[in-house]
């Protein structure tokens, strides 16, 4: 457990904030049990919890009313433990329609909307957007994103000009699976952009080698996709004993190992898992909570999971 | 358009199932009760079908031909425009798809030859006429599902799919009436492996036995003759 008191917790503050941008936000800001670390995103300063949360399937539910109040439970729960980030697309059939449900009856003030733009021609953005926009039942959105750089160029120049008149907070480009890598290399080494999204995990870890290091140089935050490999990585694990590291860490589960070896990263600003079940998204959240491995940790951890999965 | 392209080819199969199993059966569960009672007249319907295929000549091909068309057609607008489409993107697409099906039987009742069946064409035919119309709403309950899940003919378009199979099988169609249904079993088949559902393999491989009969009985003389 996180010690309670005000003075050590500015120390351990400061200790994190030392060791890799992390920072427990101030006990106003977080309504849940346990504080839920931030992290600065690289072009702004602003700080977002470490843990987000994804829309892709899980929130894609149609018109099933018992559904969509599940997800609407797993949102209020997500904001209740001091979640923001929620992350969605038009690719997600009625994932936002789901979220702007939820939106409206929570009424969330601490909530970063992530969208992204999906359509083929530049021309046909703003009208996706907009669309976007009013499933969410929001007057404007944190973050849209370039979904797997589909017409990038154009796309790029209208969310410029969006954040440039107000109308957006922050500009991104989003990949998954290892997707054109190469691509989002350029972007990110040419292009003004603030966030990038790719997918990374204990057992996909390419971008280590490239990406991450870049995100850092050049100031961009990095939000992770299927930190479970949706879902395969926790079902390969599921019935495998944590190994002696992970009470340690405070892990009580192999998605809190997987989630915290991603948020421990230096580069990554947070990780989007997606859930439709309040059980996970609690369990989620307290990933963000506590002890971070070290490197040597986070190294074992790769391995393990590499040998056991 | 090519950009369009490159972005599709760049998928796999995994990243264009965008629901879960829950999901799609709480979707045909839905579906089913708010279109209740039309499954009554569809099992007549599909028995209708049956029959025809059991009979094949000329009047009750016409016959299967147009029940086939006006259950395509249902299905196009009622399932896949009014309910998959709010959990899949493609929707809209199946739905047109099955349009144009629903035209293709339309003008082949019209145009029918009259042709017989092989004997062993006949049997194929009937089988897959019988195990789509009476054997796959079954497959709700064999997988503990229940009848509220349960994929009826003329309303789901699996087993219409399949008891259409059977249909051209028995009527000796056309190959430009077989693409769309058998796009359908490989469609369906991919999306119910990827959601990992016990049965999926049973779409493919019926499409694969109706293709092979038609393939292989092509020449061969009727039933009526022998």
């Amino acid at each position: 457990m996180l010690p309670d008191s005000p003075s050590r917790r500015r120390l351990l503050q400061t200790m994190l904030a030392a060791a890799g941008g992390l920072a427990l936000p101030s006990p106003r800001a977080a309504p849940g049990p346990a504080p839920l670390l931030t992290r600065a995103i690289p072009s702004s300063g602003e700080r977002i919890p470490v843990i987000g949360l994804g829309s892709w399937i899980t929130f894609n539910v149609g018109r099933d009313p018992q559904a969509r109040a599940e997800c609407r439970e797993v949102m209020r729960q997500f904001f209740a433990g001091g979640g923001r980030t929620i992350d969605s697309s038009p690719m997600y059939g009625s994932a936002q329609d789901v979220i702007g449900e939820a939106v409206q009856a929570l009424k969330p003030p601490t909530l970063f909307s992530a969208d992204k733009v999906w359509i083929s021609g530049g021309a046909r953005g703003p009208g996706q957007i907009e669309t976007s926009r009013k499933l969410w039942r929001v007057p404007r959105f944190d973050l849209l994103q370039v979904h797997n750089l589909l017409s990038w160029e154009e796309h790029l120049r209208t969310l410029q000009a969006m954040k440039k008149e107000g109308r957006l907070r922050y500009v991104g480009i989003t990949t998954s699976e290892g997707r054109r890598h190469g691509e989002i290399e350029k972007i990110m080494a040419s292009q003004s952009i603030d966030f990038v999204q790719i997918s990374y995990n204990a057992l996909d870890r390419e971008v280590e080698q490239r990406i991450l290091p870049l995100a850092r140089e050049r100031r961009i935050g990095v939000i992770v996709n299927r930190p479970f490999r949706q879902g395969d990585l926790t079902q390969a694990l599921a019935g495998k004993p944590l190994p002696g590291w992970g009470p340690e860490i405070g892990c009580t589960t192999w998605a809190q190992a997987l989630l915290k070896f991603i948020v421990s990263h230096p580069a990554i600003t947070c990780a989007i898992p997606a859930t439709s079940s309040v059980a996970h998204v609690r369990e989620n959240l307290l990933a963000g909570t506590g002890r971070m491995p070290d490197e040597a940790l986070r190294k074992r951890i790769a391995q393990d999971v590499e040998r056991l999965a | 358009m090519s950009e369009w392209w490159t972005e599709w080819a760049t998928y796999g199969l995994s990243d264009l199932l965008m629901f879960s199993q829950r999901s799609y059966y709480r979707m045909i569960a839905l579906y089913n009760e708010a279109v209740w009672p039309a499954h009554l007249p569809a099992l007549v319907a599909g028995l209708v079908v049956i029959g025809c295929v059991a009979r094949p000549g000329p009047r009750t091909h016409c016959v299967a031909m147009l029940v086939l068309a006006a259950a395509w057609a249902w299905v196009a607008w009622a399932y896949h425009l009014q309910r998959y489409a709010d959990i899949n993107t493609a929707g809209p697409w199946f739905a047109l798809a099955f349009g144009v099906q629903a035209l293709l039987l339309c003008f082949m009742a019209l145009r029918l030859h009259g042709a017989a069946p092989a004997r062993m064409q006949k049997h194929v035919a009937l089988s897959l006429s019988g195990l789509a119309v009476i054997g796959y709403p079954l497959l709700a309950l064999g997988s503990g599902r229940g009848w509220g899940q349960a994929e009826v003919f003329g309303i789901a378009p699996d087993p219409t799919a399949i008891a259409t199979l059977g249909v051209l099988l028995a009527c000796r169609a056309h190959p430009v009436a077989w693409l769309i249904p058998l796009a359908w079993c490989a469609v369906s088949g991919a999306t119910l492996m990827e959601l990992r559902v016990g049965y999926a393999w049973l779409l493919p491989t019926f499409a694969i036995l109706a293709a092979a009969a038609g393939l292989l009985f092509r020449h061969a003389g009727s039933s009526a003759a022998r």
